[in-house]
């Protein structure tokens, strides 16, 4: 297992607010991991910054074999690494159908040009007809992805970070919402993933954590508290300050 | 009582020597050179009647001038005269005392002075006039004399300063003594001293005296120019006021060389000589081109029927100097000119930028006044109303409507004020209920929706008011300007807006930063969500937001009425400066508006200022710019950072 | 942008397994482009049906039924449908509301405009200077064409940017290359620092407001306040009657829209038309998915200008004159109202729109609509006709968001 992201002593600062403050962070290739914390603990400034949306005012992120230097780069840029993102709101294309919202997320090339002369081709059916029967929506193909409900919409997107072929997928919140059989499911297929990639999922509900059976990372005020098993960790006692503080 | 008192005055002041003689006495000393004057001769006998100082000749030399003085042809006496039926009544010269009636008019000359002597008459009693007990007499005479400053005026100018009464006109008397010493004084010394006097001076009349006393004419010489009190030596075709082509025309005026041979003449000369439908034996057909042209004209110059053409210009005017050389021949004097002219224009300089300054101010304050509301609903609400411009234009109207009632244009105002927030709060609150609430989280249809309402309204109000521009008058107390020197003055109606700007400021900062309704709104700003679970109605909040922010346009309005004219298309022209001003001062933020306001007025100012004749390119390049910023400041000068910003 | 990470086949082939009955339905068929948009073979007939009637019926045809200068009207209003989907492709699908486009009809307009006074220009000085003895060298001529052209804002020489001007293919290709690198400059400045959503409707309107006061001034080299005019006179064709000349613009503004409705369509078909779909509902999320989101919006605002310039070439010629009134920011905003009214996000709804609104407009204010009398008041349309038309706007926005397209829709709906 080689380390596939690192970050390194990284701050970011909003208005005098440290929301990231000193933070170091690694995973190798195949992982999954949980991110957990109370409100405000940087998770999602966290993921901003990994995926270029939020650039740090200091500090290092490197990214994969040759450890490149992802700061600075663009959103597109970085999405292109490989780095995949489900957002804590399911954001679908409501206005499109579920075979288009996964069409768009092939991997395939981004450029403009590239994707007006692009001609479907039985390989790329067959890829969204993969994704579709992982992430169970075979039958809801053809459907308005505006028409899928909460859980279903949660899982059309995971379905495009898959499509993407993402080396590594930051999952914020995916149990949010969603029924005990929904989160079942969506569990195995974070589990499924995690196979072939790195995961990152973050979470609030222990036992969707608990069940995900993986390394946990806390974070706290902007960097790491504890790190190990889930049982290690909640045996921490700055842990339990923490959750049983507030 | 003042005539007496004048009188007295004039007692003081005259040379007491005059006083021994009566005026018929010293006008019988010159009375052949008074029956029949002449532009030459008469100068002596001005001089030496003004010597007299007698305290009646400012009425001779006036009636002299006019034409109304008469000589008896017995004794050459001199007379007024009333003419009553055919015969004549004669009056004292001195007192205008009736002396004899019916005089038969043959026996009375009419004394008619040509127009060159009624002109020297008039310059000998400037003096009279600069101390005429009418003060605006007085000023007239500074005026005359300021209009063209001559030498003899300097020493009846100086004789009046002891006597005036009035400091305000002393002061102009004393200023244009002193130019007139810098201009024409007899020694060096006192020329220089009065041209640094001039230092200060920034009135346009003080720079002109500078730059006559500097005024140059551009000689060509073959001497050597040590002897001329030179200016400059400039050199053909490469200074740019002087091509080579210039130059040698200046030497063919003035040296006597042979005329350059224009493109027109050799047309000319070709179209005299044609024969055949050849010149020069050159046929007209392949003459399309200068090269055959000329080929034609020189074959045509030699056979004598055209001057040849110059050739070599250049090495012609080689052999010469030109140079710019001053009319003024003392070199100390045109230096301390050419010193004092340099610390002038310094001021002067200073002096623009201090106005530029203040006009940028005043123009900050129009856009604050015109963008705050637009600020206020686009940060509250992300509304982006393009009606409103057209609600400064109903706070417009609405001054108008007020000022048809109520004729007191200072009452007025002070009813016009709070009826145009009304007017234009109601119609805001309107709006959003009837229209905006329906559209929230769809702004880029608000903004259609709202330019529907725009144009609706822009043709309403021309269609009630019609298309021609209607007066907002402002109070008599607005009027004029605030004089700080020469250079820098601002009208008071500008002050005004701005202290109104000001007022705004202050209220707005008020509301939002201290009253319960400012915490609300600020809460809706931040996060409309949280704000509403916390029991804040974000309806009413919006609803009041919107009122607000169109009744600042409607008070705007007004604001702007006064100084510019009221039409149905007034709030299109200021529409798009105060989305430029939200856009650059950041949304959202009062301090962002004014940053935004500050920036844009100085901004269009001093675009101006480079380019003074072009108004329209000003506003095309303050665009430019404006575009240009926001790739820079995308969020704007005041600019929310973080999370909350949201994207 | 660098798409180097990824290959075109990352697919190996064990992936893809037997096909169910399923995969066989949605396996990709060639079909035609026609045939995967039926609506586009509609549009193109109904718009050769339009074209040959009015043909038939205008002065050209020999039955006058329609007046010549209809026909212009009409052809006019085709210009305004091509420069309306030109929009809609621009806002309606991409959700960029832009407005500027009428900016770049109106440089379409000028573009050709200059070579239409230049060479019509060029003529009459010719024909002038024919009687001079001498003949004129090509400085005199083009000094004389100049101050012909010049003369009404007190100029005599051509400003470098009427350098092209003699030349049609030389002009014509700047119809293409002026709005195409203008918008090119501006998008990018504007895209690549994130302006969007009002804030970008904003900058296009100054960027239009600049462009109107540049053209205002007399020293803009473009005749100022006076604009180009006398463009409706074809060089080369004086002798052939406007009857005919009105025809054949009416014909090439038919084929314009045609062919501009054909590209459009094509363009936003499969894949491309879903990634500018998705951009308008979540750019944050396309640029996540992995694409530059500011080349895909630079590529069709740059496009959708230059069509929208062509438009104006074919436009300007038949209106006769342009000048910089016809390029201030409000009528890009009535662009916007004409793609409301007529419905957004679909190609015929932008037609529509354009269609009825313009034509409506004139009807209106040319006086063809009766005056109403109130009894205190009477209502006459040129004065009301702009009250109706913000109001009716309003309620559109308010009540038919889908636009009057959005009818079919529901026509539709209820049948089925």
């Amino acid at each position: 297992m080689s380390t596939l992201l690192e970050l390194s002593g990284v701050s970011v600062t909003f208005d005098g607010f440290r929301a990231i403050n000193n933070l170091s962070f690694q995973i190798g290739e195949p992982e999954l991991r949980a991110i957990i914390g109370p409100n405000g603990a940087g998770k999602t400034t966290f993921m901003d910054i990994v995926t270029g949306k939020t650039k740090p005012d200091e500090g290092r992120v490197l990214w994969g074999d040759k450890g490149i230097s992802l700061i600075g780069l663009s959103e597109s840029r970085i999405s292109r690494e490989g780095i995949g993102r489900k957002f804590q709101k399911p954001t679908v294309f409501e206005a499109q159908s579920v075979r288009d919202n996964l069409a768009m997320a092939l991997r395939n090339p981004r450029g403009p040009l590239d994707v007006l002369f692009y001609r479907k081709s039985a390989q790329g059916a067959a890829r969204i007809e993969a994704v579709a029967e992982q992430i169970g929506l075979t039958d809801a193909l053809e459907r308005t992805a505006g028409e899928l409900s909460h859980g279903q919409k949660q899982w059309l997107e995971i379905g495009m970070l898959l499509a993407q072929e993402p080396r590594l997928l930051l999952v914020d919140e995916p149990a949010a919402g969603m029924t005990p059989a929904e989160r079942e499911k969506t569990t195995d297929i974070l589990v499924e993933a995690a196979k072939t990639r790195a995961v990152v999922v973050v979470e609030h509900d222990m036992e969707f954590v608990r069940r995900l059976n993986c390394k946990v990372t806390v974070l706290n005020e902007g960097s790491v508290l504890a790190e190990g098993s889930l049982d290690h960790v909640t045996k921490n006692p700055d842990v339990i300050d923490v959750y049983l503080g507030r | 009582m003042l005539r007496v008192l004048f009188t007295v005055l004039m007692l003081l002041c005259l040379p007491v020597a005059g006083l021994a003689q009566d005026l018929q006495s010293l006008l019988q000393v010159h009375k052949d050179e008074i029956a029949k004057p002449k532009r030459k001769s008469v100068g002596p006998v001005l001089d030496a009647l003004v010597a007299s100082g007698h305290p009646a000749l400012s009425q001779f030399l006036q009636n002299w001038q006019e034409k109304e003085v008469y000589q008896r042809t017995g004794d050459e006496m001199f007379f007024y005269v009333q003419e009553s039926g055919d015969a004549l009544t004669l009056l004292d010269i001195e007192t205008r005392e009736i002396v004899t009636e019916g005089v038969a008019e043959d026996a009375m000359a009419q004394i008619k002075p040509n127009g060159g002597v009624r002109k020297a008459i008039g310059e000998a009693l400037v003096q009279f006039q600069l101390s005429d007990p009418d003060p605006a007499r007085r000023a007239d005479a500074l005026d005359a004399i300021s209009r063209n400053l001559d030498a003899s005026q300097l020493e009846p100018l100086k004789r009046s300063i002891e006597g005036e009464t009035g400091p305000s006109l002393r002061l102009r008397k004393e200023r244009l003594a002193n130019y007139l010493v810098a201009r024409f004084g007899k020694t060096t010394g006192d020329r220089v001293t009065a041209i640094e006097n001039l230092s200060d001076d920034l009135s346009v009349d003080g720079r002109a005296v500078l730059s006559q006393i500097l005024r140059t004419k551009l000689v060509a010489t073959q001497e050597p120019t040590d002897s001329m009190n030179l200016a400059r030596i400039v050199t053909p075709g490469e200074d740019e006021e002087l091509s080579v082509h210039a130059a040698y025309e200046i030497l063919v005026d003035e040296a006597g060389l042979p005329p350059i041979v224009t493109q027109e003449d050799v047309l000319a000369i070709i179209g005299a000589n044609v024969d055949g439908g050849r010149a020069g034996g050159i046929a007209l057909a392949a003459m399309d081109n200068w090269d055959m042209r000329y080929r034609a004209y020189d074959a045509l110059a030699e056979q004598g029927v055209a001057p040849p053409r110059a050739t070599d210009v250049p090495a012609l005017v080689s052999e010469w100097t030109f140079a710019e050389v001053y009319d003024e021949k003392d070199s100390d004097v045109t230096d301390a000119a050419k010193a004092t002219q340099e610390t002038v224009e310094t001021r002067v300089a200073m002096s623009q930028a201090a106005d530029l300054g203040l006009d940028a101010i005043s123009l900050a304050s129009i856009y604050f006044l015109a963008a705050i509301g637009l600020a206020i609903t686009f940060g509250v609400m992300g509304v982006i109303n393009m009606a409103h411009g057209e609600f400064i234009m109903m706070g417009a109207y609405t001054g108008y409507v007020v000022q048809l009632f109520i004729p007191d244009y200072t009452l007025s105002l002070i009813v016009a004020l709070p009826l145009a927030f009304a007017v234009t709060f109601g119609a805001g609150v309107a709006m959003e209920r009837l229209v905006i609430r329906w559209l929230y989280h769809r702004p880029l249809e608000t903004l259609l929706a709202t330019f529907g309402i725009s144009i609706a309204l822009q043709q309403l109000a021309k269609n009630i008011f019609g298309t021609q521009a209607r007066p907002l008058t402002s109070p008599g107390w607005l009027d004029g300007a605030w004089v700080i020197n020469d250079v820098i003055q601002i009208a008071y109606i500008r002050i005004a807006i701005f202290v109104l700007a000001v007022l705004f400021l202050g209220l707005l900062l008020f509301i939002l930063k201290k009253t319960r309704l400012g915490l609300e709104v600020r809460a809706v700003t931040q996060n409309p969500r949280m704000a509403s679970s916390m029991g804040i109605n974000p309806d009413k909040i919006n609803m009041l937001t919107f009122g607000l922010g169109s009744g600042i346009a409607g008070i705007a309005g007004v604001a702007i009425g006064l100084y510019a004219k009221v039409t149905s298309e007034m709030g299109s022209d200021y529409i798009v400066q105060s989305f430029m001003t939200v856009v650059v001062g950041g949304v959202g933020n009062v301090w962002g508006t004014l940053a935004g306001a500050g920036m844009i007025g100085t901004l269009q100012k001093w675009i101006e200022w480079l380019n003074p004749s072009n108004t329209l390119a000003a506003q095309t390049y303050m665009i430019l710019f404006i575009i240009l910023f926001i790739q820079f400041r995308p969020k704007g000068i005041v600019a929310l950072k973080g999370r909350a910003a949201g994207d | 942008m660098s798409d180097a990470s990824l290959s075109k086949e990352t697919i190996s082939s064990k992936e893809i397994g037997p096909k169910s009955s399923k995969d066989f339905a949605t396996t990709p068929k060639r079909r035609s482009f026609i045939a995967q948009n039926p609506s586009v073979l509609w549009f193109l007939l109904a718009l050769a049906a339009f074209t040959l009637g009015v043909t038939l019926l205008s002065e050209a045809a020999g039955s006058a039924v329609i007046s010549t200068s209809f026909v212009k009207t009409l052809g006019k209003t085709l210009c305004l449908c091509l420069v309306a989907i030109a929009m809609d492709v621009v806002w309606g699908y991409c959700g960029i509301l832009s407005l500027g486009h009428f900016a770049f009809f109106g440089i379409g307009g000028y573009a050709v405009g200059m070579w239409l006074m230049y060479a019509r220009t060029e003529a009459i000085v010719a024909e002038n200077l024919a009687g001079q003895i001498i003949p004129p060298t090509q400085a005199e001529i083009s000094d004389a064409i100049a101050s012909q052209i010049f003369g009404v804002v007190g100029a005599s020489e051509f400003p470098l940017i009427w350098g092209f001007s003699h030349s049609l293919i030389l002009q014509l290709a700047m119809v293409i290359l002026i709005p195409g690198l203008l918008a090119l400059v501006f998008g990018w400045l504007a895209f690549r620092s994130r302006v969007t959503g009002v804030y970008l409707s904003i900058l296009t309107q100054a960027m239009t407001l600049a462009l109107a006061l540049y053209l205002f001034q007399n020293d803009s080299g473009l005749r100022g306040n006076n604009g180009l005019s006398g463009l409706q006179n074809i060089p080369g064709f004086e002798q052939v009657p406007q009857a005919q000349i009105s025809i054949a613009f009416f014909w090439a503004s038919a084929l314009a829209l045609g062919l501009g409705y054909v590209l459009f369509a094509w363009v936003l078909r499969g894949k491309f038309g879903s990634v500018i779909r998705a951009i308008r509902d979540d750019e944050a999320r396309v640029r996540f998915l992995g694409y530059h989101v500011e080349s895909y919006k630079l590529f069709i605002f740059t496009l959708t200008a230059v069509i929208a310039a062509i438009a104006g070439a074919l436009y300007y010629p038949q209106a006769g004159i342009i000048n910089p009134g016809e390029v201030a920011p409000i009528a890009s905003i009535y662009l916007a109202v004409w793609v409301a009214i007529g419905g957004r996000g679909r190609l015929y709804g932008a037609v529509i729109g354009a269609a009825f609104v313009s034509l409506l407009s004139s009807w209106f204010t040319g006086g063809g609509v009766p005056a109403i009398d109130l009894g205190f008041y009477t209502i006459q349309w040129t004065d009301w006709w702009l009250v109706l038309l913000g109001f009716s706007f309003v309620a559109v926005t308010l009540f038919l968001p889908g636009g009057i397209s959005s009818l079919f829709d529901r026509l539709v709906r209820k049948e089925t």
